[in-house]
């Protein structure tokens, strides 16, 4: 398939690379719809009953496993796929990770269709989370490549569609199945392949679009550093010599401490606003806040990765932790003086720096590691992800029932859940700190980067 | 004038592209504005 080969995506002569953001975000755009699968939680729970649950129908603890698989398939495809990715160029990837994202869809609908949930496990869960790990890194380093003067911003700009997709999911996918539902069924089955379908020439219009830029090429009038700046090398370390150094694990907790801490919250955002404000927040209100946050944790991603360029990767980290700590151990204060305006803002700001760990890590890992296998060192750090996905909520719903068991009221059960964030973010701090240029020893010498781009 | 044909060229790729992504990403993002605003009422 020449068309997929990583010789046809050189750009040619007068490309314009603010062409590589859109093409981006055709993937993250499509694969954000992971975040809003919940629309389908209580639709899947009435296939047979339709109007309410019959004693057939899948339960929701069921139906909860489908969007967990997809995340952790998620962060092992993109940790196993990672150098893959990398080698055959973005189109390839992004052409398989639409194959596999639309596949998913299609697959999951014939689930629906003969109603056996392992058929959804199977697509939605396993192929599609392979369409998503793939689709999340496909186009990492491509925009790095292209953008060596901003690599902060350029993959903010295109992170942010991964917080973004769910804005489009959702209302489209509720608007399809008021369409296709009828008295008899409620027409899951048809929304599944309406988005298979939308998503994957979607995200064909981003592998068509995409190109990589041609070796040695810069952006006009910027001059690459000849020497390695104290955290940002101009070497490169190979893949799985990463994994050998400090500095990757470092980076590792990095993550998984500023995800764990926002994940948490995020999947009790509702219920906690609720709880703490009684007879302030109404249900439908929280429901308002809950979409407030998703738009600073989108937001986020695109602000703090742009500062990122002009603070450093590192510093930002510590803007993180250090506002993050204080923040969280405000919350509980602004439960007891019972100001809602306070807790908004608060969690405004801790949101958008949920969003921009994510979008700030691809361009910290390109500063130690270099930009050559930056996509696959991305990609096996993403199990960071996975990890506190699992990790946050757990933590977060656990010590709640805890206090509730305990005669803790409902408006102070989360006061120790945020300090246990505070205390995380304190952690990840320390983690931070630690990071220090990449020993010289891990670099790749002359004669493997000549071998391994033979072998690619 | 091949410069400028190019420069157009690339000009209309660069809306048509933004466009693609940029008109559904800000109707969802309305969307989602109109239902935070709820926080508010």
């Amino acid at each position: 398939m020449s068309f997929l080969s990583k010789d046809r995506t050189i750009a040619p002569p007068g490309y314009s690379r603010r062409l590589i953001p859109p093409a981006a975000l055709c993937v993250h755009l499509c694969i954000g719809q992971a975040y809003a699968f919940s629309v389908f939680n209580l639709p899947l729970s009435k296939l047979i009953g339709i109007t309410q649950s019959a004693p057939d129908d899948w339960k929701l603890t069921d139906i909860g496993w489908i969007f967990s698989l997809g995340i952790f398939f998620l962060g092992a495809s993109a940790a196993l796929l990672g150098r893959w990715v990398e080698e055959g160029g973005p189109r390839r990837a992004m052409f398989t990770a639409a194959l596999c994202w639309s596949g998913g869809f299609v697959i999951s609908a014939i689930g629906v269709y003969i109603h056996n949930i392992w058929v959804i496990y199977f697509g939605y869960g396993i192929v599609g989370g392979f369409g998503l790990g793939i689709g999340y890194i496909s186009p990492v380093s491509t925009l790095i490549k292209w953008f060596p003067d901003r690599p902060g911003m350029a993959t903010g700009m295109a992170i942010i569609g991964f917080g973004g997709g769910a804005f489009i999911a959702s209302p489209l996918s509720v608007w399809l199945m008021s369409n296709f539902s009828t008295a008899k069924h409620v027409g899951v089955a048809e929304t599944f392949i309406a988005l298979g379908v939308i998503y994957g020439c979607f995200m064909m219009v981003g592998a068509t679009i995409v190109r990589s830029p041609p070796p040695g090429w810069k952006p006009e009038g910027w001059t690459a550093p000849v020497q390695s700046q104290k955290l940002i090398t101009t070497q490169n370390v190979f893949v799985y010599d990463a994994l050998k150094t400090p500095q990757f694990w470092l980076i590792w907790w990095v993550l998984c401490l500023n995800v764990t801490a926002g994940i948490g919250v995020l999947g009790q955002a509702s219920a906690m606003s609720q709880e703490m404000f009684p007879g302030k927040v109404t249900a439908v209100a929280a429901a308002g806040f809950v979409g407030l946050m998703s738009l600073f944790n989108m937001g986020g991603r695109f602000f703090w990765a742009s500062m990122s360029d002009l603070m450093g990767r590192k510093n930002t980290y510590f803007v993180f932790f250090v506002l993050g700590t204080i923040l969280y151990a405000t919350v509980p204060y602004t439960g007891s003086i019972g100001s809602v305006v306070l807790f908004v803002c608060a969690y405004a700001i801790i949101f958008s720096m949920y969003g921009g760990g994510f979008a700030t890590v691809p361009a910290y890992l390109r500063d130690m590691f270099g930009t050559r296998y930056v996509g696959a060192i991305h990609g096996m750090l993403l199990t960071a992800w996975s990890m506190a996905g699992i990790f946050g909520p757990v933590l977060v719903n656990y010590i709640r029932e805890y206090n509730i068991e305990h005669g803790v009221a409902k408006a102070q059960a989360y006061n120790a859940t945020m300090y246990v964030m505070a205390v995380l973010l304190v952690m990840g701090f320390i983690c931070n700190y630690l990071v220090k240029a990449v020993d010289k020893r891990h670099y790749m010498t002359q004669d493997r980067a000549d071998a391994l781009g033979a072998a690619e | 004038m091949a410069s400028d044909a190019q420069s157009g060229g690339n000009t209309l790729k660069l809306w048509l592209a933004w466009g693609f992504v940029g008109i559904p990403l800000t109707w969802g993002v309305l969307q989602t504005l109109i239902n935070a605003l709820k926080l508010f009422q």
